[in-house]
């Protein structure tokens, strides 16, 4: 097993480019992504930051057209994460993803968190009960829920379905979780508590983080990469990134002269 | 000022012939129910209400005769179960693959060959009802009368199988991509997010699908009128002859009933009925449409 900084890796990319149709969005990227760390990647709109996050479950391949190069390697077994030989949802089985808007199905709040043990086939009661309950503890929405887990999950407020949608993604003990700007539609308070959340999550998950907002990937993050237009600019620990960044770009881009 | 006057004038004018327009259909709406309540009125001054909701037999034209709703509406119900029971499951499927599974170009083909099915003349779809399906069915169940409740419900069912999956697709279609991405993304097939998540999400719309469709069943007139067999009939056996309210109403229509007799008045009591079963089903069916509305 590969380390960077004398840390495990839990994936490293590899020369990685991805096109939309004959844009190519992603340019021969490469990027250690650290075990039981959060790695933050951060960036102006358009810079390709998103992109490269769903690259890591395969969420391109829901739309035609797409197409990655190189590799993204996922340890300890080494499985090319993007090549076309993988199937997309072996690959979504061991990385789950939460997204911008919270995104709860028309289902109860106990439905949404089974609804990922479900689709693998699970059906021991005893044990959806326990998983849920493990779920909704892990993403500090049990307290809240516990009298009302078989109401309809549209009942709950912003950051709770955002919370939901997280007990949804750790369900099924994902290896990384994969955050896609997952405070951008919440009130401060809402983003606070996802914050906290994420970061109490990587004692379990190795986690990603796309953010639009620097202050947040400085503080929840243990690495950051800086990407521009789809190549990364900089890559260090977060705050070696935040304090002395070593390129030009990333400065400029991290003090608010551009972005 | 003059300019501002006779730009005023004219503003008036159009918005008072577009008032009108708008209220000539209302109009035309309130005045086909006013004559149907009314004329039905007449009719129930000869006939109980008792008698006409709960006699076993329907015979007007008859010396002796009896006036129990009962065979027009059971044939009604047989044959929209039957057609039914055909359209829902493959115009929902229809749908899900449209919606979900079909490349754009094969959306982009299916979907109005689809919609022709519904641009097919009724008549046409009689015919074939009588003299293709039902012999064929002949061969799998030698008892089928040549008229019967069958063969017309499962022509219905084809019938309206455009009108289901092209609501449900709809409103498939209205299910926000990022509802589907939550699904994959938790290791979901296509399958699964489709049955699991999708038709979930957009349960309201395939509801209100499946009501204009159940509305058209319980409507549609040719079809019955020529393939079942013109025979009131108090029953839910699908291989005897029977007739619906709406083969009724055209049945005595095409005789020459004279105006004001009981036999004329009839016409407006199977229509009431139908008035009745068709406005239940629209009122059920605009309750579901408001409540698509509510979730996203």
């Amino acid at each position: 097993m590969s380390t960077v900084f004398s840390e495990n890796l839990k994936a490293e990319v590899k020369n990685l480019s991805f096109f939309y149709n004959q844009v190519q969005a992603l340019k021969h990227v490469n990027l250690p992504i650290a075990e039981n760390r959060i790695t933050a990647l951060i960036g102006p709109s358009g810079c390709g930051k998103t992109t490269y996050l769903r690259c890591f479950n395969r969420m391109h391949d829901l739309y035609p057209g797409n197409r990655y190069e190189g590799e993204i390697l996922l340890y300890p077994d080494q499985l090319n994460i993007v090549s076309s030989e993988v199937d997309p949802i072996e690959v979504r089985m061991r990385i789950s993803m939460v997204f911008q808007k919270p995104n709860p199905f028309p289902k109860t709040v106990y439905e949404n968190v089974a609804y990922g043990l479900r689709v693998r086939g699970e059906r021991r009661k005893r044990l959806l009960d326990e998983k849920v309950e493990k779920a909704l503890k892990q993403a500090a929405l049990w307290d809240e829920v516990r009298d009302r887990i078989h109401d309809l999950a549209f009942n709950l407020s912003g950051g709770q379905q955002q919370r939901l949608c997280i007990a949804r993604a750790l369900a099924t003990d994902p290896e990384i979780l994969l955050f896609d700007e997952p405070t951008s539609a919440l009130d401060p308070t809402a983003t606070l508590k996802i914050e906290e959340l994420i970061m109490q999550l990587k004692k379990d998950v190795t986690i990603i983080i796309v953010t639009h907002n620097m202050q947040q990937a400085a503080r929840v993050s243990d690495y950051t990469a800086f990407m521009y237009l789809g190549e990364i600019i900089e890559f260090d620990k977060t705050e070696k990134i935040f304090t002395h960044p070593s390129k030009k770009l990333t400065e400029d881009y991290i003090t608010g002269r551009f972005g | 000022m003059k300019r501002k006057l006779s730009s005023k004038i004219k503003e008036r004018v159009v918005e008072g012939i577009l008032l009108l327009s708008a209220l000539s259909s209302i109009l035309i709406t309130l005045s086909i129910v006013f004559i149907l309540f009314y004329e039905a009125l007449g009719f129930f001054k000869d006939v109980s209400l008792g008698e006409f909701l709960t006699g076993r037999q329907w015979t007007p034209l008859f010396a002796q005769p009896k006036f129990g709703i009962l065979p027009l509406v059971s044939g009604t119900l047989l044959v929209t179960g039957i057609a039914v029971l055909v359209a829902l499951p493959v115009g929902l499927i229809v749908a899900v693959y449209l919606s979900e599974y079909a490349p754009h170009k094969v959306r982009e083909i299916a979907k109005p060959i689809l919609e022709l099915l519904a641009a097919v003349p009724t008549v046409v779809y009689g015919y074939f009802a009588l003299l293709f399906l039902t012999p064929i069915l002949q061969n799998f169940i030698p008892q089928l009368s040549g008229f019967n409740a069958l063969s017309p419900g499962i022509i219905m069912g084809v019938m309206i199988i455009p009108y289901v999956s092209s609501v449900s697709e709809d409103a498939m279609k209205a299910v926000p991509m990022h509802i589907r991405e939550g699904s994959y993304a938790t290791g979901a097939t296509k399958f699964q997010t489709a049955f699991k998540v999708v038709i979930p999400s957009a349960f309201s719309g395939i509801a209100a699908a499946f009501i204009i469709g159940i509305s058209r069943a319980i409507g549609e007139t040719m079809v019955v009128a020529i393939a079942a067999g013109m025979m009131p009939n108090l029953t839910l056996n699908p291989i005897e002859p029977i007739q619906t309210l709406t083969a009724y109403i055209v049945g005595v229509s095409l005789g020459d009933v004279p105006h004001g007799t009981i036999e004329y008045k009839t016409i407006f009591a199977a229509g009431i009925t139908l008035f009745f079963m068709t406005l239940f089903l629209n009122i059920l069916g605009f309750w579901f449409r408001k409540r698509i509305r509510e979730v996203y």
